[in-house]
């Protein structure tokens, strides 16, 4: 199990924008009659990207009254699931995967291009506070390891390099183009493709 | 090799485009109504014939899932759910399916749910697929554009809505029963079977839960037959399986081959062989972090499907193979996967939840070298006691690849542990458990 832990500052009120309530009445048609609270999930993620990538509890009690449910099982669900920071994180949220498949081809290197681009510890802000970093578990792009996530981007074939460069583009506000940074198609074998070959050639 | 022809997932190196012209194009879509007008009983029974097995892990044969849902809808409606909360260590087969082979999936899916009786499908996708979750939104308002799903699917008759859901980085939400309790907006912690989902599933109702990979596969073996489909491979482990090959491989990638390729042809052939050579090769993941590792004389001979590997004690999951050479420590790599499980279990079951940390604990002290000698075989003790003592199958998922090490690496452990317990010299291990022994006066 994971530590999680809410964030000791928290904001007065919460409310969604109009753009995202009506989201959240689009959500919630999606689920029989009734059963409104299947919405958590998608409105604790509109809540996230409403308040600068975080939830405060806020945000928790707003949903609670919004679908009909109790305060402390929207408050669990937010605190079950490790997608949903309970504290503020930078408006780049650079995740980088260790686990097995990615640590053997060396996803360490790119935790240490992390600790020098933006800041020592793991769930820190960076000095100019727009970018934080964590290692997390799998990611689900192990033949493309070793690998991170840039908010929803997955950037992959990297080394130390090539991910100091796209920490490098990211502090200064450009946006890196994400995919294979080997060149290659996707997760074909690169130079050792010996299947579908008539399509690919078509 | 496979032969092109046979391969199901044509686009999945993404070649020619994941839209609808081009899904056409390569066949899917084509003659869905003629499927339909064959009717349930049949669309079971050459599923059957296929011998598909559920392509998610466990191998459940597909058919007779499908037949444990009632035959008629009662008082509650039926509901078919797709399990893409794809979170294994090894695999990444799910993700190009959503991305590139979305209309096999959205075609398998009404076909499944007609056979199920189901008129709402749900797809439930890791939230950090969030752009594969767009790029299969994409695709599945243009089958609603082109009138394949809705109202009347396919001029069929049969109304079907399909529906995305975003998990939120809980690997147990993999778990069937944890997948319908995340649906349903509860903690995504695992509940007790019986009862099934087949007869109460989600919000009470029958409910079919199929991996993305099986349901892709179900439009192209109706439309060749369950004959051609169960041909392929061996007996009981028929059919086309997507292999995802990382680790220390010179050509990681995806790749589709026959049930039952020798592991080696598959690594020398698509993965351009073990780097360092086939000898720099020290163990094998064959099917996700949860099965336990073979060493390199079982991989020298060992076959891939479900049945060989199950006689090696191992599985073969999700086929997500993970190769590790000898330039590798063993132990830490188990380690960082008893990590996983220490911070992906639900906290539902006590064996699970202390014992998870404590084997990661145990793990990491052994790739350092800081435990006893007996510690070894009370780490098999360990993994014995989570072992079938939890609600789900994530207790048999943690303590199969330390089992798998103790198994095949013990020596290796024990070469690098081997002091004794009572510690003479004052050794600073903070966390060593038997604060009791340590001699303070020496």
């Amino acid at each position: 199990m994971t530590l999680r832990k809410i964030s000791k500052e928290q904001p007065e009120k919460f409310e969604f924008n109009q753009e995202n309530f009506e989201e959240a009445k689009k959500i919630i048609k999606k689920y029989p009659e009734g059963k409104q609270q299947s919405a958590v999930m998608s409105l604790l993620y509109l809540a996230q990207n409403q308040n600068d990538n975080w939830i405060p509890l806020s945000a928790m009690k707003y949903i609670g009254k919004f679908l009909g449910m109790p305060y402390i099982k929207v408050y669990e669900v937010a605190t079950f699931y490790t997608m949903y920071n309970l504290t503020p994180v930078g408006k780049n949220f650079i995740q980088v995967c260790t686990t097995t498949p990615c640590m053997i081809r060396g996803a360490y290197k790119i935790v240490d291009a992390c600790k020098e681009k933006i800041s020592k510890n793991e769930n820190e802000l960076s000095e100019d506070k727009t970018c934080s970093w964590m290692e997390v578990e799998c990611l689900g792009a192990c033949i493309n390891a070793p690998m991170m996530q840039i908010n929803d981007d997955y950037y992959e074939d990297l080394d130390k390099e090539k991910a100091l460069k796209i920490l490098d583009q990211i502090i200064s506000g450009k946006k890196p183009k994400p995919g294979s940074y080997r060149g290659r198609l996707n997760s074909e074998p690169e130079n050792n493709r010996k299947t579908l070959m008539d399509i690919k050639n078509a | 090799m496979l032969k092109d022809e046979d391969r199901i997932f044509k686009n999945l190196y993404n070649d020619n485009g994941a839209d609808f012209n081009s899904a056409k194009k390569r066949g899917d879509w084509s003659n869905t109504k003629e499927i339909f007008s064959k009717g349930k009983e049949w669309i079971i029974n050459e599923i059957k014939l296929s011998e598909l097995r559920g392509r998610g892990g466990a191998g459940f044969p597909t058919g007779l899932k499908w037949s444990f849902a009632p035959k008629e809808i009662g008082s509650r409606p039926h509901y078919l759910v797709i399990n893409a909360d794809e979170s294994e260590p090894g695999t990444c087969k799910d993700r190009d399916l959503l991305r590139f082979e979305p209309h096999k999936l959205i075609e398998g899916c009404l076909i499944a749910s007609y056979a199920v009786n189901a008129h709402v499908c749900y797809i439930y996708i890791r939230g950090e697929y969030y752009n594969e979750g767009q790029k299969l939104q994409q695709a599945i308002n243009e089958a609603y554009e082109n009138k394949v799903i809705g109202k009347n699917a396919s001029g069929t008759g049969w109304d079907f809505d399909i529906h995305i859901h975003y998990g939120a980085g809980a690997y147990i939400c993999g778990e069937e029963t944890a997948l319908l309790e995340s649906l349903e907006g509860k903690k995504g912690q695992p509940r007790l079977k019986p009862p099934f989902p087949a007869l109460i599933g989600l919000y009470g109702c029958p409910t079919i839960i199929n991996n993305v990979e099986t349901i892709a596969v179900v439009p192209t073996i109706l439309r060749r037959g369950g004959q051609w489909f169960a041909k392929l491979g061996k007996p009981k482990n028929t059919g086309t399986k997507i292999f995802c090959i990382s680790g220390n491989v010179n050509n990681p990638c995806n790749v589709e081959e026959e049930m039952g390729i020798p592991l080696k042809d598959l690594i020398e052939t698509h993965a351009g062989g073990v780097i360092g050579g086939w000898d720099n090769l020290q163990a094998v993941i064959p099917g996700g972090s949860s099965m336990p590792l073979l060493p390199k004389e079982i991989c020298d001979t060992i076959k891939m499907d479900f049945d060989s590997l199950v006689e090696e004690k191992s599985g073969l999951g999700t086929a997500g193979i993970v190769v590790i050479n000898k330039d590798q420590d063993i132990i830490k790599c188990m380690a960082r996967i008893a990590r996983f499980y220490k911070h992906e279990s639900c906290g539902q079951c006590t064996p699970c939840r202390e014992g998870s940390g404590w084997m990661w604990r145990m793990l990491e002290r052994m790739a350092k070298g800081e435990a006893s000698k007996d510690e070894v075989d009370m780490l098999m003790d360990v993994t014995k006691q989570i072992e079938g003592h939890t609600i789900c199958a994530f207790g048999e998922g943690s303590s199969w690849p330390v089992q798998g090490l103790l198994r095949h690496f013990k020596n290796e452990i024990k070469k690098r542990n081997n002091f004794n317990p009572i510690i003479k010299e004052n050794k600073n291990i903070p966390y060593l458990v038997d604060q009791h022994l340590l001699d303070k006066n020496a």
